[in-house]
């Protein structure tokens, strides 16, 4: 079984581009162990014993297949289209992250790359790499901005009892863009020993590539389970998207059925109007073509260049750059990207853990908001498919404080 | 360097220093730290100890190059207001104080985009710069700025790292004007207490594969690393020690300064 596509892709390039996005920006000490790495992936996916290994460790550890789940109770209650939840939130660790950690530190380890760097924002990519280097017995080093480390300490903790070294990063916003920078400091300066596991679908080529291929098994599995349980494809494919990790997993097997809108959901925060959000694409005046973290993307920036801080609810959206193949397939017009306030992603977590039993983690929420503001406007026969990136369990305290103040 | 401007007055400076048998010096600076003004002052400085030339640091919110003196540096450059106009200004007032050395300015890519690539090589050589330092700009993307730095003869300087294979080398030489910038070590910016101990080797390396001046940066800091690069490098680079230097005043850099020239 091999769930990785290498194939019958167009994009990126040689280059590492989606059409004018993407590439590679980073100090040329950097650029070496980018073309390694490059080579070495291209190596692995033709490798079937590296297939065969990844395949067997997400059957056997991860639990995939995840589970398909038709929301039969909010579906009626919204009285529209039948909504499908993709349950990456089954996965091992909680979310989705775990797919694309295991991954790569299968190829680390394939490369003799025994020190393992990651970032990480609210905790799941870091946990995650954690769980993935404990597996494999990696020295796995989690940079972490201190303003996350303080409002996420049970993931920490998981980190830490997962042998994993937690750093603290007091520079800049102190979050996770703060956290990236490190990583990649620590990079430069270990390059030669040492392998990023860089979180989601962005960064330097070959980055954004080899994420969304080991997150694309989501909507590999998705749509033949959306073949074999509904006997057609959904009309439209859902997902919330900060660096756009677990969106680009779940459209990439859907690029070509022109028949699937393809739909992500950025977060809204206080509302576009505050300024305090991460909603890249829907903001003109901050949100514009630019360079951070080594990609050339949609940025939010002040007009001289500087990169804004944003705000969300969900720590996992909470990001000024966006995965550079989503703004390619904003700007050829696949993909629709809109947003879901802190308000409506509150609001829709709550929602799916009464009509369905799942609590939702905060990001997936924002997508559930979208299925709640469309699912009416649609014929019953008509079919979403969200993606339930994952579970909300990490979120608790963010979501009681909240509730607390009253916003829901 | 009287009436040279950008190439040539590049060129002149390795000449001059290479006939007094030193590596040019050039300083790295940011504008606006601690303030605007004493940013200027110790420019001024640093031009009246004769140093070779300079580079003019434009602060970026993600400098991802550099260890935490300039990132630190680079917040309150930040926090003072200074953006890529405003460091365009300190060079057009450091050229009306009479400072005659090159000077290349130093950005990170993106608030140049934000500026326009080509609007700012035409501005900086208004403003009476020499050159453009990007240091996350690849080789392979010169082509944001080579046109107009060629049109301008301003030079465009690219980066040799410890990591960089010998064709790799040569591609960087080709498109590289002015001085291929040699990074001593994989890492970052900073001070450090030894350099690496196969720099001559490194160099060889690069030598071999291209006829670009070098010049070194990363962990200079010391008169005794500038006598370990002696003869090995045409200038060398020293960033964080000034900056840290900055914090104590102008004096701190002058005494700095005179003890690395």
């Amino acid at each position: 079984m091999t769930y990785i596509q290498t194939h019958a892709t167009s994009v990126p390039d040689e280059r590492g581009y989606y059409g004018e996005f993407g590439g590679r920006f980073v100090p040329e000490t950097l650029i070496p162990a980018l073309d390694e790495l490059t080579i070495a992936y291209h190596e692995a996916m033709l490798d079937a014993d590296f297939q065969h290994e990844l395949s067997h460790l997400q059957t056997t550890y991860t639990g995939r297949p995840t589970p398909l789940t038709y929301a039969k109770r909010l579906s009626e209650q919204l009285g529209g289209a039948q909504i499908y939840l993709k349950r990456e939130d089954l996965a091992h660790t909680g979310a989705h992250k775990i797919n694309n950690a295991l991954g790569q530190a299968l190829l680390a380890k394939r490369m003799g790359k025994q020190r393992i760097v990651a970032e990480t924002g609210a905790g799941q990519h870091g946990v995650a790499s954690a769980t993935a280097c404990a597996l494999l017995g990696l020295d796995c080093h989690v940079y972490m901005g201190s303003v996350d480390i303080a409002r996420q300490q049970p993931n920490v903790f998981r980190m830490r009892l997962l042998g994993s070294e937690v750093i603290a990063v007091e520079s800049g916003s102190k979050t996770l863009k703060d956290a990236i920078n490190e990583a990649i400091r620590d990079w430069v300066t270990n390059v030669r020993d040492t392998f990023y596991l860089l979180g989601s679908a962005l960064g330097p080529h070959p980055y954004p590539m080899i994420v969304r291929d080991f997150q694309s098994v989501i909507g590999t599995e998705a749509r033949q389970q959306m073949l074999d349980q509904v006997g057609r494809l959904p009309d439209a494919c859902i997902a919330c998207v900060g660096g756009g990790s677990n969106a680009i997993g779940l459209f990439h097997a859907f690029r070509d059925d022109e028949s699937v809108d393809l739909i992500g959901v950025e977060a809204g925060g206080h509302g576009v109007l505050s300024g305090e959000h991460a909603a890249r694409f829907a903001d003109p005046v901050i949100g514009r073509p630019g360079v951070l973290h080594g990609t050339r993307s949609f940025v939010m920036q002040t007009t001289d260049g500087q990169i804004v801080n944003t705000h969300s609810i969900s720590a996992g959206l909470d990001y000024a750059s966006v995965g550079p193949e989503h703004a390619y397939l904003r700007q050829v017009e696949r993909a629709y990207y809109t947003l879901a306030t802190d308000e409506e992603a509150l609001a829709a977590l709550q929602t799916l853990s009464r009509t369905e039993g799942i609590i939702p983690a905060l990001e997936s929420a924002h997508a559930v908001a979208e299925v709640i503001k469309r699912a009416p406007t649609m014929p019953k026969e008509s079919v979403l498919l969200v993606n339930l990136s994952g579970r909300g369990d990490k979120d608790l305290d963010t979501v009681i404080k909240a509730l607390d103040h009253g916003i829901s | 360097m009287d009436g040279a401007s950008g190439l040539n007055a590049i060129q002149q400076m390795f000449e001059r220093a290479k006939a007094e048998n030193r590596s040019a010096f050039l300083p790295y600076f940011p504008i606006g730290y601690p303030t605007y003004d004493e940013s200027i002052a110790a420019i001024r400085t640093m031009a009246q100890e004769q140093v070779d030339g300079f580079e003019i640091g434009i602060p970026f919110s993600d400098p991802l190059a550099d260890g935490a003196v300039i990132q630190a540096a680079s917040q309150i450059a930040l926090d003072n207001g200074t953006t890529v106009k405003k460091a365009l200004t300190a060079v057009r007032e450091l050229r009306s104080h009479g400072v005659k050395q090159p000077m290349l300015m130093f950005s990170y890519l993106n608030p140049l985009i934000a500026y326009g690539t080509e609007q700012f090589v035409y501005d900086a050589k208004a403003a009476g710069a020499d050159g453009l330092i990007v240091p996350d700009l690849p080789p392979e993307e010169a082509h944001l700025f080579a046109a107009a730095c060629e049109r301008e003869q301003m030079a465009l300087v690219f980066f040799v790292a410890p990591t960089t294979h010998p064709a790799r080398i040569h591609l960087i030489g080709e498109k590289a004007t002015g001085f291929i910038y040699v990074v001593s070590v994989t890492g970052i910016t900073g001070t450090r207490t030894e350099l690496p101990s196969d720099l001559r080797e490194f160099i060889a390396r690069v030598r071999s594969a291209t006829a670009q001046p070098l010049v070194m940066g990363f962990g200079i800091s010391k008169p005794e690393h500038v006598q370990m690069i002696h003869g090995l490098v045409d200038g060398f680079i020293v960033g964080s020690a000034l900056v840290k230097a900055a914090k104590e005043g102008t004096e701190a850099v002058r005494m700095l300064t005179q003890s690395l020239r």
